[in-house]
C-alpha cells in the first residue's frame, strides 16, 4: 500500500530493464517540485540511474498523460518514465 | 470504438462493423500492420509488445477523438494488440468509415501516424543474436508532424 503523499513511479520497456524494477512509491523530499526534479533526484542514485534516465528522447507522464519536464508534481499520484514509444 | 487485447482479431468483423453503421457511408478505408520477420538486418522470431494499461486506451481514444474534430467520419475503430506475436501475425487494426474516400483516406492515415509516435506500446523483439528493444524511428516523427498545420 502507498502510503499518504507517496507518489507511484512507473518504468517502462528498455527502463524498466535496465532499472531492474518496474514500479515503486516514493514520498517526495523538500525541494523535490516538478518531474523534472524528481528524474534529478533518482539520477543522484548512481550512474545505473543516471544512464537509464539520461537517454534521448525520455518521456515523463503524470496521471497518465505526456508532460513537460517542469510540470508540478503536488497533488498528483503517478508518474511514468519511458523509453520513445514502438507501437503500430 | 477501442480495443487492446492480446487476443488476434477478425478484419472481417471490424469492416463489418463500420458498413453497417450507416447507409451513408460511402467510403470504408482499413489498415492492418503485420509482424515482420526481419528488422535492421536480422530474422526476428517473435516480437513482445509491452503497453501502459490504462493510459494506451486515453492516448487512442484522443487520437480517435482528434480525428473525428478533423473530418467527417462515421466511425474510427482501433485495435491493437500486445503480448507475445509470430511472424505475419497481425498487431493493429485501424478503420474509419465516411461519405467520401479522401477524408477516409487521411484519417486512417493520421490515426496510424500518432498511434505510432504517440501511443505507450513498445516492441521487444526475438532476434538470433538475443532480445532486443526496437528503437523508435525518425521517419515516424516525421510523418506525425505533417499533420501539424
Amino acid at each position: 500500500m502507498n502510503s499518504p503523499n507517496a507518489l507511484k513511479i512507473l518504468f517502462f520497456a528498455r527502463l524498466r530493464d535496465d532499472l531492474n524494477t518496474s514500479e515503486e512509491s516514493l514520498v517526495l523530499p523538500e525541494g523535490v517540485a516538478t518531474v523534472g526534479q524528481l528524474k534529478s533526484l533518482l539520477c543522484q542514485r548512481g550512474e545505473q540511474w543516471q544512464q537509464a534516465l539520461n537517454t534521448q528522447g525520455l518521456f515523463v507522464a503524470v496521471e497518465q498523460k505526456v508532460v513537460d519536464w517542469d510540470t508540478p508534481l503536488q497533488g498528483f499520484e503517478e508518474v511514468a518514465f519511458f523509453p520513445p514509444v514502438t507501437g503500430g | 470504438m477501442i480495443l487492446v487485447q492480446e487476443a488476434d482479431f477478425n478484419t472481417q468483423t471490424q469492416y463489418e462493423a463500420l458498413r453497417q453503421d450507416s447507409p451513408k457511408i460511402g467510403a470504408i478505408v482499413t489498415f492492418v500492420g503485420l509482424m515482420r520477420d526481419f528488422n535492421e538486418g536480422d530474422d526476428v522470431s517473435s516480437l513482445f509488445l509491452e503497453h501502459y494499461p490504462g493510459m494506451t486506451e486515453k492516448v487512442l481514444e484522443d487520437i480517435r477523438q482528434q480525428a473525428m474534430q478533423r473530418w467527417r467520419l462515421n466511425q474510427v475503430r482501433i485495435v491493437h494488440r500486445v503480448g507475445e506475436l509470430a511472424p505475419s501475425d497481425q498487431i493493429v487494426f485501424v478503420g474509419v468509415s465516411s461519405a467520401h474516400r479522401g477524408e477516409a483516406f487521411a484519417a486512417c492515415e493520421f490515426v496510424m501516424d500518432f498511434l505510432k509516435t504517440q501511443a505507450p506500446f513498445w516492441k521487444r523483439e526475438q532476434t538470433s543474436n538475443g532480445r532486443r528493444w526496437v528503437e523508435a524511428r525518425q521517419s515516424d516523427d516525421s510523418a506525425a508532424d505533417r499533420w501539424k498545420s
